[in-house]
Parts: C-alpha cells; sequence; structure tokens
C-alpha cells in the first residue's frame, strides 16, 4: 500500500467528508435545495439567520430564498459525479490507449501516440465551448465531453509505464515460465504501471469539476434550477452587490474540492517515487 | 525544425476540420437565427441558398479552405462584415492581457517557486505552498468574481466591466492611459494570480530536484557566490523543463483568457468567440479557431526553440 504523508491525508480527509456530504445529502442539509416558499420574505437572508418559517440558514438565502447550504450541499452531487466519471472515461480510453501503444506492434504505437500528440494540441476549452454551446446542455452531455478531451496524459503516462515495465527482468521470467503475452500485460506489467496514473487521475478529478463549474457559469453545462457550484457562482454574480455569499459560497467549496485533489494528487506522486 | 513545423500544421488543419464538422452537424441554423421566428420554410430555403449552406458539406469545406489560403476569412453572418475585420479589431485587447499576465504570472512565479525550492525555513515554504495551490485550484471566473465583490462593491477603487470608461473618447492622454489602466487592473490581476500559482509550483519542482545536484555543489566549492549559483546554474537547468511547460501552458492560457473575458467584459477574441458559438456565426467561428490554433501551434513551437537556445544538448542534437 501506498504511504500517505501529512499534505496527503489531509487532502484526502477534505475529499472523504466533501464525498460523505454529497451522499448523505438529505441529512446533511435538511432543506429542500429547489424550496421557494415566501420568495419576497426569504430571498437575500444574511449567513447565520432564521426565516420568518422558522427554518435555518446557515449561509443565508438567494435571491429566490433558497437556501445556500442545500444548493452547495445537492451541487456537490453534480460536481463530484461529473468529475469522477469524465475521469473515468478519460482513464479507460487513456489506459486503452496506453497499453495498446506500448505492447502493440510498432505501426500502431506510431499511430496511437502520433494521435494523442495531435489531441494534445488541440485546444480543449474551445472544442468545450463548442460541444457545449451547439448540443443541448446538459450533465451527460458534459461528462462524454469532459471524457473524450481528456484522456491524452493518460494515454502518453500508461505508454511510459507499461513499456518501462515491460522491460523489466520479471517480465522475462513469466516469459520464460510460460505465461501469455496477454496475461503477463494483464496481470503484472498493467498493474505495475498504474501506481503514478493515480496521482494524474486524482489531479485530472480537480480539473474536470473546474471546467463543468466554468461551463455551467457561461450557461452551457448544467440547467438552472438543478443546483451546481458552476450555476451557483454565476447567479452570485448578478447578486454580487447586496448577497456576496451566493456566489463566494460555492467558489470556497470548488477551491476547497480541486485543493483537496491537489494534495492527495501530489502525495500520492511523491508516495510512488520513494517506493 | 522543418519536421515540427509540418506537425503544427497538421495540427492546424485538424483543428479547423473538426470545428467545420463539429459546426456544420450541430443542430441550429444560422440562417432561422438570422430571420427570426417568423421566417418560413421558402425564406429560409432562399437564405440557406444565398450563403451556400446548402451545397454538400464537402463542396463547403474545400471552398472555405481555398478562400482562407488566399487570406480571406469570409463575412460574418450576424453582423455582415468581414470575420477578419471583427477578430483583427478584438485581437489587440485579448494579446495585451495575455502576454502581460504571461510575463508577471512567470516572473512572480518563477520569482517565488525558486525561493521555495532554496529556503531553509520549512514554515516559509510551506505557507507559501498553501497559497500556491490555492491559487493554483481556483478557477478564474471566481476569482475574477471576488475581486469585483472587493475592489468594485465594497472599496469601490476600480471598474468592473469593459476595457475604457464611457468618458474615455473625452479625456486626453494621461487621463486616458490611467482610465485604460485602472479597466485592466482587475481582469489583468484575475489572469495573472491563476497562472502564478502553477508556476510557481513548477518551478519548485523543477528547482527543487536540483539542490542536491552535484554540480551545484560543484559551483559552490569553486567559491560561486550563491547568488549566482542559483541564477546561472540552478535556475538555468530548470528553465528547460520550465520553458517546455510555457509553450505547453498556452492553450490553457487562452481558454482562461476566453472566462476572463467574459466575467470582465472585456472585448477582446474569447467574447467574440463566445458571442459567434452562440449566434451559429459560421465564417467568424471559424475565423477565431483557424487563428488561436495557428497562435497556440506558433507558442508550441517558439517554446521548442527557446528549450533550444536554452539546452545546447538540444541545440546540438537538432544542428
Amino acid at each position: 500500500m501506498l504511504r500517505l504523508d501529512r499534505r496527503g491525508r489531509i487532502g484526502l480527509l477534505v475529499l472523504t467528508l466533501v464525498t460523505a456530504g454529497a451522499l448523505f445529502a438529505p441529512v446533511v442539509a435538511p432543506v429542500d435545495p429547489d424550496a421557494q416558499r415566501d420568495v419576497v420574505a426569504t430571498r437575500f437572508l444574511p449567513p447565520l439567520t432564521s426565516d420568518a418559517h422558522g427554518i435555518f440558514h446557515p449561509l443565508g438565502t438567494d435571491r429566490l430564498g433558497r437556501d445556500v447550504w442545500s444548493r452547495l450541499v445537492y451541487g456537490a452531487r453534480v460536481s463530484l459525479a461529473v468529475g469522477a466519471l469524465a475521469m473515468g472515461i478519460s482513464l479507460v480510453i487513456g489506459i486503452g490507449v496506453g497499453t495498446a501503444a506500448a505492447a502493440g506492434p510498432r505501426p500502431l504505437r506510431t499511430l496511437l501516440l502520433g494521435t494523442t500528440d495531435f489531441a494534445l494540441g488541440l485546444p480543449r476549452v474551445v472544442l468545450l465551448l463548442l460541444l457545449a454551446a451547439l448540443w443541448q446542455p446538459s450533465a451527460l452531455l458534459i461528462i462524454v465531453v469532459l471524457g473524450v478531451t481528456g484522456w491524452m496524459p493518460v494515454a502518453r503516462l500508461v505508454h511510459a509505464e507499461v513499456r518501462t515495465q515491460l522491460a523489466r527482468p520479471y517480465v522475462e521470467a513469466a516469459t520464460a515460465l510460460g505465461a501469455a503475452p496477454l496475461r503477463i500485460l494483464a496481470r503484472h506489467a498493467l498493474p505495475n504501471a498504474l501506481a503514478p496514473v493515480i496521482a494524474l487521475a486524482t489531479l485530472g478529478v480537480g480539473n474536470a469539476i473546474t471546467l463543468e463549474a466554468g461551463l455551467s457559469f457561461l450557461g452551457l453545462g448544467v440547467q438552472p434550477p438543478a443546483a451546481s457550484w458552476g450555476t451557483m457562482i454565476a447567479s452570485g454574480r448578478d447578486t454580487a452587490v447586496n448577497a456576496p455569499w451566493v456566489g463566494l459560497a460555492p467558489g470556497i467549496a470548488l477551491v476547497l474540492v480541486v485543493v483537496g485533489c491537489t494534495l492527495l494528487a501530489d502525495a500520492v506522486q511523491d508516495a510512488v517515487q520513494e517506493r | 525544425m522543418l519536421v515540427a513545423v509540418l506537425r503544427g500544421a497538421a495540427v492546424v488543419l485538424g483543428v479547423v476540420t473538426l470545428t467545420f464538422l463539429l459546426l456544420h452537424l450541430a443542430p441550429g441554423d444560422p440562417v432561422q437565427r438570422l430571420l427570426g421566428p417568423a421566417a418560413g420554410a421558402e425564406e429560409i430555403e432562399a437564405g440557406r441558398r444565398a450563403l451556400g449552406l446548402d451545397r454538400p458539406l464537402l463542396e463547403q469545406y474545400v471552398a472555405w479552405i481555398g478562400q482562407v489560403l488566399q487570406g480571406d476569412f469570409g463575412v460574418s453572418l450576424a453582423q455582415g462584415r468581414p470575420a477578419a475585420a471583427l477578430l483583427a479589431e478584438a485581437w489587440p485587447a485579448t494579446a495585451v492581457l495575455v502576454l502581460l499576465s504571461i510575463g508577471l504570472s512567470w516572473l512572480t512565479g518563477i520569482l517565488v517557486g525558486a525561493l521555495q525550492a532554496n529556503t531553509q525555513r520549512r514554515g516559509l515554504d510551506t505557507s507559501l505552498s498553501a497559497v500556491t495551490v490555492a491559487f493554483n485550484a481556483m478557477p478564474g471566473y471566481w476569482l475574477g468574481l471576488a475581486l469585483v465583490m472587493l475592489f468594485t462593491y465594497q472599496l469601490r477603487w476600480l471598474p468592473a466591466f469593459g476595457a475604457t470608461g464611457l468618458d474615455a473618447e473625452f479625456l486626453s492622454g494621461p487621463a486616458r492611459l490611467a482610465d485604460r489602466l485602472r479597466h485592466l487592473a482587475l481582469p489583468l490581476t484575475t489572469l495573472t494570480l491563476i497562472g502564478f500559482g502553477a508556476n510557481a509550483r513548477f518551478t519548485r519542482a523543477a528547482m527543487g530536484e536540483l539542490t542536491r545536484a552535484p554540480f551545484l555543489l560543484a559551483a559552490r566549492a569553486r567559491g560561486l557566490v550563491e547568488r549566482r549559483v542559483v541564477v546561472r546554474h540552478q535556475l538555468r537547468s530548470a528553465l528547460v523543463p520550465i520553458v517546455t511547460l510555457l509553450g505547453l501552458s498556452l492553450p490553457a492560457i487562452f481558454s482562461g483568457a476566453v472566462f476572463v473575458e467574459a466575467i470582465f467584459a472585456w472585448p477582446g477574441v474569447g467574447q467574440v468567440l463566445v458571442q459567434a458559438v452562440q449566434a451559429r456565426d459560421y465564417p467568424v467561428v471559424m475565423a477565431a479557431a483557424t487563428i488561436s490554433a495557428v497562435l497556440v501551434v506558433t507558442g508550441n513551437l517558439l517554446a521548442e526553440f527557446l528549450v533550444s537556445i536554452v539546452d545546447p544538448r538540444v541545440r546540438d542534437a537538432s544542428a
């Protein structure tokens, strides 16, 4: 097992807390995130106040009187799901391409690596903007788009790692024992090559979460009234003068999660290198 | 070098082809948007024919490439002006923002990263790490919003929107410059700070790996002053990965600029691109995508060239 340093444990703790909060959202945030009661009486309540119905709002309310804390917690579901699923797609494509390039015949390697380099050269956000603006925006579209535009670093890393592993003496030993090449690849080389990929994937999740929020912020991602950190920041922008907490809270949550991913990724990277 | 240029050209062609396909295959019709909901099917058909949009896709594609090779990007569907002129107007604003922020974020990033790599005080290193990790994690549009809340709404020091004030036309030289600088302050700070975190982290890692390198020990043993050891030997060696990263980060800087321009209503290429995508303004989107692809590829080539200047081994290998 990998041993994480203090930095890594802090990152892991932050991510665990946020994930638990998202999973148990109804418990953590009892108020319905989309509930609008008396809009005029309950809108723009500052943090730590109770409204006329006696409902306590730890982070205040937005312009429609919706509870900001509830929207933050339910928005975490969107952010984490999009980040994890998008990175999952990137991992599947990246590991597939990287392994095939490392273990396949020479022409295949040239073709796959060429494609990877080419795809790395494409400006990702321009593609994201195009795809998200041209098709009907939805969470599913964002996941797919982020997934298929994020696999290239994974493919490069897996390719390099698997090639290093295949050159190791244990592969020769396994071959001498009569193990089939595919078995060596799947049971030995690939698992040994995956440790550094964990660090990259953790970083990638944070990256995908930021991009999802960015697209939602521009109105090209998750559509209101569904709570997403990006749409919350966008609506907070419109009310920045009289209710700054509406936009500040989701941003701070976003920074926390991405910092958590970065710390964890750094620690994993160091632990892998030490091993 | 020739190989690198050819590869760059292939990337540009790829981006352009992909954009073209996505744009034309996606739902949404520019003519319908142009004529409004009241237009009948016949009018839309006539409009499409007038613009040449009824021809086969391949034919349109070849025609477009032929035009571009002659330097003609076509006429904006939404505004009736040449697409090239629209971008030419927007381009200086983006260039000012992007170039200044690249310079500032690398200068501060390298300084802080070098300090962290060489300081003996662990507390200083840790607290600077916390700052750089946080900035690295911050999305530009949110940092921009937070800065606007502080400097525009609370302190009332700086303007939050546009590149010039409403009265800019009537200002004389120095006052006009001050107006421009005040409008530049917040977008530039935002773009610089988000780049700064990543750059400092990367410099710290690149220089940190070298702190125990034998050649630095040798340099110190020869009696070189510490500053000379750090700047001439450690930093110079670390510059190879740093310059490579600078080239690779150009697409990210460009995309950061798109978001920052959207927040601050900065009249640059990013804003033209977002508006054109929403209006299905084919010629403008294609022109913007082509130019940004060319810029990014040129930046990467430039970085490769710079690496060969910094690292004699690379220079000699390619010569």
